[in-house]
């Protein structure tokens, strides 16, 4: 039988990962997320987890260590936030184009400078163009549940690439919920064991990984990654109704919340989902045409997911805690990037809110929502917005 | 040519390749030749890993390998964290490591790749204590690039970005003693080789086979490019290297140093016959040679010291 359990989102990880079985684990401390190496280290200690644990003297270590590991045929784990996955970002490249599929846990948190230990999504944000299938957890059981999916996905033959899954930092790191133990044994059968037959180090069959690409080669390794992330799709999905099967949980690209009759619909990721629902709840009682949906998959983009909904408003407005300077926020330009061809499409507005762990209240979100309203009767007025300024200390 | 078993076996190195013909290793390469040794030593029960540097090119580009044992290329940086990785892998899958029928893990690096930005994963590769073998191959410049200094570049050198000229000197910082940051590791087993002395080089890779735990090489090999010397004096300039004891052999096992001279009563030749034969030294003033000339002897007497006291 499933177990229940209190627990902080980071326990929910280490416990994914223990579920899951890699067989290497490397790992460097950061705020917020030591803990999950840290409880893992607690597991191999107690002999309830077979696996080397590497303790690194790096994020960039962990992350090259992993490649090694998984070059070996081994499944192999890592767990980081922010600055540390800012120190990886060159060997994220190389383990989605050596086609190693690690999964790695991210408590999101925001970049320096200035130093700052709290959420946002800066740090999976600005990894996005590497090749990493990136999932966001809108809670700790989320958390669990997407990693153990993220091996499942990340191993499939038609995949190969490597995963994270980020849960926000603090709301979720470090804040206990009930989260319920899938059994292991069900584990065991949705992942199987790790066996990879495309490339691996091994002495009885020696082959040379990682060879320089001249430009006659190059693009199509490229292209191959691609198309390994175009499958992606498929085998999301697949992986989402399997574990629908076995665990009783379901999964989706997208999750949309009350967007049947909605002439807006505010989209978001990650834990803020939660908050959001309850805001739609509230705004519902009132009589508004508000929904919400949540991105549970980043990478691969729900292009189509994106497509059906924009069909249903007249709205879109994104809330996002992340920014790209020079341009607005990371998701907002994935959005309109799916809505750009389409005949028909709505207002897609740009809400940048919560960064380095602000606070996003119920304020915030009815200022969000106000424009929104305002711009579908009378047009769009800016770019982008950033709500929950402090104006005053500017 | 068909050789007679009874002769192999009288050879001093074993007789099988397994470092093949067809690299792209530029002529007179001591890099290659290093290559062509450690694949000698440890066949095919061994895995590489190799960071951006000449030996990328040298194994080959995609789809070819020069290689007959398994090889992952790497970013720059990493290899004391890729070797540790697939250590930990092969021992997780229950393989048998290093020792006498194990799988040697070898990571072999460039100086710059190891004494400069891959110093900080060497460092946390030695200090874990990993079953396997780190071999630095010290062409004592960033030679892949175009030959810029490295912090392995000795004093007086000439490099693209130590050119000389009115204001600046050529390269004014003396080589730094890698061997040394490493021993202070206090790992069981470190060593220095030359391409000039097979022989020994073999004994150490094999030393570096049995001995449990990390290992490191410091493999002196010369780049004839880099240098600006002739290709026929690979093996001579890394003769040279250790009879001048500018790059003396020694090693360190368990705390205890052993020098390994080929000549061990003769005193050092004077390093101007090892410079003379380089381009890269030929702005050197008599000052500057001098200025060179005391650092080795100065270092040459520490080592023969720590010998004394630690051997």
């Amino acid at each position: 039988m499933p177990m229940k359990r209190v627990m902080k989102g980071n326990e929910a990880a280490a416990w994914a990962a223990k579920l899951a079985k890699p067989k290497v684990i490397a790992a460097f401390p950061i705020t917020p997320s030591t803990l999950v190496p840290e409880k893992i280290s607690e597991f191999v200690a107690n002999g309830e987890l077979d696996a080397e644990f590497i303790k690194v003297e790096s994020e960039h270590s962990a992350i090259s260590a992993c490649v090694g590991a998984s070059a070996a045929g081994v499944r192999a784990f890592t767990a980081t936030a922010s600055q540390g996955l800012a120190l990886m970002h060159e060997i994220l490249f190389i383990a989605a184009g050596m086609r190693l599929p690690i999964v790695m846990a991210i408590g999101n948190r925001a970049l320096s400078a200035p130093i700052n230990i709290w959420n946002d999504w800066q740090d999976m944000i600005s990894e996005r163009d590497t090749g990493w299938i990136q999932f966001y957890a809108e809670n700790n059981q989320e958390a669990l549940d997407l990693i153990l999916i993220a091996f499942k996905v990340a191993e499939d033959e038609r995949v190969l690439l490597p995963a994270m899954t980020g849960f926000d930092a603090f709301i979720l790191t470090h804040t206990v919920e009930p989260v319920e133990i899938p059994d292991q044994e069900l584990v065991d059968e949705f992942l199987g064991e790790y066996k990879p037959k495309h490339a691996y180090l091994d002495p009885k069959r020696p082959i040379t990984q990682g060879t320089l690409g001249f430009p006659a080669h190059y693009m199509e390794a490229r292209y191959k990654v691609w198309e390994a992330m175009e499958n992606a799709r498929e085998v999301i999905k697949e992986a989402f109704e399997e574990f629908e099967k076995k665990f009783g949980r379901k999964y989706q690209m997208v999750e949309e919340y009350k967007t049947d009759d909605a002439e807006i619909i505010m989209i978001t990721m990650g834990s803020l989902a939660g908050t959001l629902k309850e805001f739609i709840d509230k705004k519902r009682e009132e009589g508004v045409k508000v929904g919400a949906a949540k991105i549970t998959v980043y990478r691969p983009f729900p292009i189509e997911e994106i497509r059906a909904l924009a069909k249903k408003a007249k709205v879109l407005a994104i809330l996002e805690k992340d920014v790209s300077f020079g341009l607005g926020g990371a998701v907002f330009a994935d959005v309109s990037r799916s809505l750009i061809n389409e005949k028909e499409k709505p207002i897609v507005l740009d809400f940048i809110i919560g960064l380095g762990g602000r606070d996003v209240t119920f304020e915030q979100l009815e200022e969000a929502l106000s424009i929104s309203e305002k711009a579908m009767k009378e047009g769009v007025e800016e770019d982008v917005y950033w709500i929950g300024l402090r104006k005053e200390i500017l | 040519m068909e050789i007679p078993e009874n002769v192999k076996k009288r050879l001093s190195l074993p007789f099988e390749e397994h470092f093949y013909a067809g690299h792209t290793a530029c002529q007179g390469c001591g890099a290659a030749l290093g290559l062509r040794y450690v694949l000698k030593a440890y066949g095919k029960k061994a895995i590489f890993a190799i960071p951006a540097c000449c030996s990328t090119i040298i194994a080959g580009p995609w789809p070819y390998s020069a290689f007959g044992a398994p090889l992952f290329h790497t970013a720059f940086e990493t290899t004391g964290a890729v070797i540790s990785g697939i250590e930990a892998a092969l021992k997780a899958k229950g393989y048998k490591v290093k020792g006498k029928d194990g799988i040697m893990v070898v990571g072999w690096a460039g100086d710059g790749g190891t004494a400069d930005i891959g110093l900080q994963a060497l460092s946390g590769f030695l200090e874990r204590g990993h079953d396997a073998l780190y071999i630095m191959y010290d062409n004592e410049a960033y030679m892949n690039t175009g030959i810029q200094r490295s912090s392995s570049t000795p004093y007086g050198a000439w490099t693209t970005n130590t050119p000389g000229g009115k204001k600046h000197f050529l390269e004014r910082r003396h080589k730094k003693k890698v061997i040394d940051i490493v021993i202070a590791h206090k790992i069981p087993y470190a060593a220095t080789a030359s391409i000039a002395f097979p022989e020994d080089f073999m004994r150490k890779l094999r030393k570096a086979q049995e001995i449990p735990g990390p290992s490191f090489i410091q493999l002196f090999a010369p780049c004839p490019t880099g240098w600006r010397a002739p290709t026929d004096k690979t093996i001579e300039l890394a003769r040279l290297a250790v009879q001048t004891a500018y790059f003396p052999l020694f090693e360190y096992e368990n705390g205890k140093y052993k020098i390994n001279m080929p000549s061990p009563k003769k005193e050092p030749k004077p390093i101007e016959e090892f410079l003379k034969l380089q381009g890269r030294f030929k702005y050197m003033t008599k000052e500057d040679i001098e200025i060179l000339q005391e650092w080795v002897l100065r270092e040459w007497k520490e080592l023969k010291k720590k010998a004394e006291v630690f051997g």
